[in-house]
């Protein structure tokens, strides 16, 4: 019965999502307010409904009802609970339900903290929403329902999630970067709303601004999440492959970044509207490719879902739509006008163009390199693979560029800002980052000769230092050097320093764990030691071991540094029962400055075992830094200016949500 | 703020998003019709390598390229691990029993294992080639089992399946190549 | 700063001495190891979705992680061993594609990106530009810059 609750449920909430589509825009243009009103009550209700489906393909997943074809498909018995309600979204069906969930959930925020808002504009924003809404019911209900029986003779056990999934990153990273995709969405509605309305004054870039923070804040993290799941889960120690499934979110990402930073210049000076209206369609537009992209098959992927050309038709049919629809909205009503207000040379206006230029040429590159496999077999030209060789070489060099801009951040100003005062300031920093760069190399290494001394480490360090100094020194002077007036400076103010500084936290991960990486692919038998990277590995056995739904043989490597014993490390080869796959699970200890890394590869007989050891000093900065970022956007979103309204109203809002002015 | 007015120029600008995104949506359009993990092979058009490798039924017996070229017929890669193969084999037999020559390489497999399974199933193959270490294999561009490879009486290679032969592949992609290509011959 | 307090513990990177175990991939001459690595990384294995020959378990990229291994013993060059594996297994075992007729396109595109990105925002700068000369140089004065910033919580960034 639940099943079929969760299908009618479904049902509902896409009848209620048609409403909120419709009702409210129509109210919109003839001035019904009653009509206008209606979308935030269809929103909330929605969500309830799309919620309640939710929660009865849990409860499938949980009671492990195999007459579901999902539930059998990719649950069984044997799966550990938190396994099992991870798997509602492990695959395509149930992820799409998710997002459908997240979607009615963002709608029902902007339902609720739209009360400032003009109603007309929180009409049509809501109406946008709940037409993105109807696409994915439609698109779960006609192409991907995971409520599907196999009657009438259910199978007695189910199939297996699989197994690179039953790990807690799967737990939270869908959940995290679906957030930050559909989050997407709020910004996307409300440049439609403004495009729809004529309205392209600051007011639609203020209201956007703190949906736009916190939907980046989650995308931040969720990327970083499916980095790091991936260094340990793979088992292999890459972080980023630059695949085609880690490129669909980042470029989402990229592009949100570059709105974050234009949106500011046109919510503060008016400049950059059709520019900033642009870039809040092309963000959401680049979700909903990368959701093509990874559901239609068609590229390659470790990461892919299970695809299914039909869905990929129906996708791109709503693609076409949304995308084909908002653009041509764009072309037809974006501002044309220019505004009138001036700025010169290296004002902050500048600099956020640069910005924007570096990363939505790193964005353009990436769609390119992401596609070009894709255009030469629609070409007939043949089948080439784009890989990270290819990225790297035009990705590395941006953000290098970005990072010198960047540090000049801070001490720019609106209007202008005097080239050669930027310099002054550039001095000190400059010669420190470039004398620290040169001499630390020297210290990183055992024996300094010239072929040890990497160059990776003294640009990398180069361009970390440059933005760290040049932000402290910001803070330096902006605080006059008194602790009490660090308190005086704006949420956004630190969002931005934390952020950069997390920028280059993460840059100092990638550079130095490339110039610095170790690693050692040996055949061992018990007994046996290694020395890498100033660490002594001794391989002391395998045992068999039982898990709930695998057999695993588990190594027992001790890590010993000068002669004391620092760790034992356990990789383990594990064989799940249910469909037989083998998984290498690697083990790693650790540390800020650097992990280390072992896998177990194939028993080679003899009680011989291959196996791969790993140092990769700094590798962990890489997702601190990630976090750091977030933790930026977070801190610029709770900025005051954005409650100030609602401090002022006290607690009669009981809506419970964040207000926006 | 001051507004100041736009030209047609400036409207012209903002369509060029729309015509890229409907560039781009005829890619990924006509995208969904290639299958991404289906590999050209880089030898058709190519000689049939030159090889030097035992018979599987006599290790003693050395087959070479020469032993292979001279007629139009299949080279087919097989293997017992390969499960693929067991669904391919009546096909094979069939298409042997019409005529068609057959070659096997039997790839990366153990060899009482392969003698005892085409015991078992019947051997459509006039010779098989023992490929224990797959170095033909990579020579042809082997990715895995089975592949069959059409090659003319000149020992070029004509055509290649990576998987399954089956009837559907046969009539559609070899069945009037093949035929063509005995006309030559004779 | 972190860097400081990790130097002493990051000595001997690069160092490796082996007592016991012997490499899983054995060299003649160690410095073609660097080369094999390389190699390993930038290929593409043409059977999995999409790994290189290093990350790959399957029997294919061990067999061609092999193959390359033996080449560089023979003294092949890195381009002739491309050579060798893309006329058997097409361009698409490479990561970084040749530069040729197909790919044009793809190696000239980010630069004409950039160019144009460039140039937009050169265009959108100079539109909006005013004569920096004009205004009073006291204005950017360090002092009363500090103090207006101090002032504007409400300046963003």
């Amino acid at each position: 019965m639940t099943v079929e609750l969760g299908h009618i449920a479904l049902i509902v909430a896409l009848c209620l999502a048609c409403i909120q589509a419709v009702v409210p825009m129509v109210g919109s243009f003839s001035g019904y307010t009653n009509w206008m009103r209606v979308g935030h009550s269809m929103a909330v209700g929605q969500f309830v409904f799309v919620a309640l489906s939710f929660a009865c393909l849990t409860a499938a997943f949980i009671q492990d009802d195999f007459s579901v074809a999902y539930v059998a498909n990719n649950s069984n018995t044997l799966l550990p609970l938190q396994f099992k309600i991870s798997a509602v979204w492990g695959a395509h069906e149930g992820s799409l339900l998710l997002w459908a969930l997240i979607l009615s959930g963002w709608s029902t925020a902007v339902a609720l903290c739209s009360g400032k808002l003009p109603l007309i504009l929180s009409a049509r924003v809501l109406s946008v929403l709940g037409a993105i809404s109807v696409g994915f019911a439609l698109f779960l209900l006609l192409t991907s329902n995971p409520f599907e029986r196999m009657l009438p003779i259910p199978p007695l056990e189910g199939g297996d999630l699989n197994p690179l999934l039953q790990d807690f990153g799967l737990i939270v990273h869908p959940p995290m970067l679906y957030m930050g995709y559909v989050g997407f969405s709020v910004p996307f509605a409300f440049a439609i709303a403004a495009l729809i309305g004529g309205q392209f004054d600051s007011a639609w870039a203020r209201w956007s601004r703190p949906w736009i923070n916190v939907a980046w804040v989650f995308l931040t993290i969720g990327i970083s999440l499916g980095s790091w799941w991936a260094y340990y889960e793979l088992g292999w120690g890459g972080w980023w492959f630059w695949d085609p499934v880690e490129n669909a979110s980042f470029m989402p990402w990229l592009a949100g970044t570059a709105l974050m930073h234009s949106i500011s210049a046109t919510e503060k000076r008016g400049v950059f509207r059709s520019w900033t209206l642009l870039l809040a369609i092309l963000t959401f537009s680049l979700s909903l490719l990368g959701t093509f992209l990874v559901r239609s098959g068609v590229l390659t992927s470790v990461h892919a879902f299970a695809s299914d050309p039909e869905r990929g038709v129906f996708i791109l049919m709503f693609l076409g739509i949304v995308v084909g629809g908002s653009l041509l909205l764009f072309a037809l009503r974006g501002p044309t006008m220019r505004s009138a207000t001036t700025y010169s040379g290296w004002s902050r206006e500048t600099m956020l163009l640069i910005n924007n230029v570096f990363l939505v040429s790193s964005m353009a590159i990436i769609l390119i390199g992401t596609l070009y496999p894709l255009l030469a077999d629609v070409l007939d030209m043949g089948k080439i693979s784009v890989g990270p060789p290819y990225f790297n070489i035009f990705f590395v060099p941006l953000m290098s560029g970005l990072m010198i801009c960047l540090g000049f951040a801070g001490f720019t100003r609106w209007k202008n800002t005097e080239g050669r005062a930027l310099l002054h300031k550039g001095v000190f920093p400059s010669i420190v980052s470039l004398v620290m760069a040169v001499a630390l190399p020297m210290f990183m290494v055992d024996k300094l000769s010239w072929s040890n001394y990497s160059l990776t480490a003294v640009v990398t360090l180069l361009l970390v230092l440059w933005v760290v100094t040049m932000s402290l020194e910001d803070l330096w002077l902006k605080s006059r050097g008194k602790l009490s007036s660090l308190s005086g400076l704006s949420g956004s103010y630190w969002g931005m320093l934390v952020a950069h500084i997390g920028l280059a936290v993460c840059a100092l991960g990638v550079g130095l764990s490339t110039a610095y990486d170790a690693q050692k692919d040996l055949r061992m038998v018990p007994g046996d030691k290694t020395e890498l990277g100033g660490y002594q590995f001794q391989f002391v056995g395998v045992e068999r071991v039982e898990g709930p739904n695998f057999i695993a043989y588990r190594g027992n490597i001790e890590v010993k540094s000068s002669g004391e014993l620092i760790v034992r490390l356990s990789p383990e080869k594990r064989n799940y029962i249910s469909d037989g796959q083998v998984m290498t699970e690697a083990d790693i200890d650790g540390q800020l400055h650097r992990d280390l890394y072992v896998s177990l590869g194939e028993p080679l007989g003899n009680q011989a075992w291959a196996i791969r050891f790993q140092v990769k000093p700094f590798v962990r900065c890489i997702w601190l830094g990630g976090l750091l970022i977030g933790l930026g956007g977070l801190l610029a979103a709770l900025d005051k200016r954005y409650r100030r309204r609602r401090l002022r109203k006290g607690v009669d809002e009981s809506s419970g949500g964040l207000v926006f002015e | 703020m001051k507004v100041v007015g736009g030209s047609s120029l400036n409207r012209l600008a903002l369509f060029l998003p729309l015509a890229l995104f409907a560039a781009l949506t005829i890619v990924l359009l006509l995208g969904l019709d290639k299958d991404p993990s289906e590999l050209p092979s880089a030898l058709v058009g190519e000689p049939f390598p030159s090889f030097s490798l035992p018979a599987l039924h006599d290790a003693d017996r050395t087959l070479d390229e020469r032993d292979v070229i001279g007629e139009v017929v299949l080279v087919n890669i097989w293997a017992t691990w390969c499960f693929a193969c067991r669904i391919e084999h009546a096909m094979l037999n069939q298409l042997a029993e019409q005529g068609v020559k057959v070659i096997g390489l039997n790839y990366k497999d153990n060899r009482e294992a392969a003698i005892a399974w085409l015991k078992e199933r019947g051997d459509p193959y006039a010779f098989s080639v023992f490929d224990e270490q797959g170095r033909l294999g990579i020579d042809l561009g082997v990715y895995g089992a089975p592949e069959t490879y059409l090659l003319d009486a000149t020992g070029t290679i004509r055509h290649r399946r990576v998987g399954v032969v089956d009837d559907r592949v046969w009539n559609n992609e070899f069945r009037d190549l093949y035929a063509q290509l005995m006309a030559v011959q004779r | 700063m972190r860097l400081r307090w990790s130097m002493g513990l990051a000595v001997a990177l690069f160092t490796s001495v082996l007592f016991g175990s012997e490499n899983l991939v054995e060299f003649s001459d160690e410095s073609l190891r660097s080369r094999y690595q390389t190699l390993i990384t930038e290929l593409r294995c043409p059977k999995c979705q999409n790994q290189n020959l290093a990350d790959s378990n399957a029997p294919i990229s061990k067999d061609l992680r092999e193959e390359i291994q033996r080449m560089l013993e023979q003294k092949m060059s890195d381009r002739e061993i491309k050579y060798h594996l893309t006329s058997r297994y097409s361009e698409f075992i490479l990561y970084r594609p040749d530069v040729n007729k197909t790919t044009y396109l793809l190696w000239g595109s980010p630069f004409a990106i950039l160019l144009m990105g460039l140039l937009a925002a050169l265009r959108l700068n100079r539109r909006n530009k005013i004569d920096v000369g004009s205004l009073d140089k006291a204005v950017i004065d360090q002092e009363s810059r500090i103090a207006e910033l101090l002032k504007s919580g409400e300046d963003d960034k």
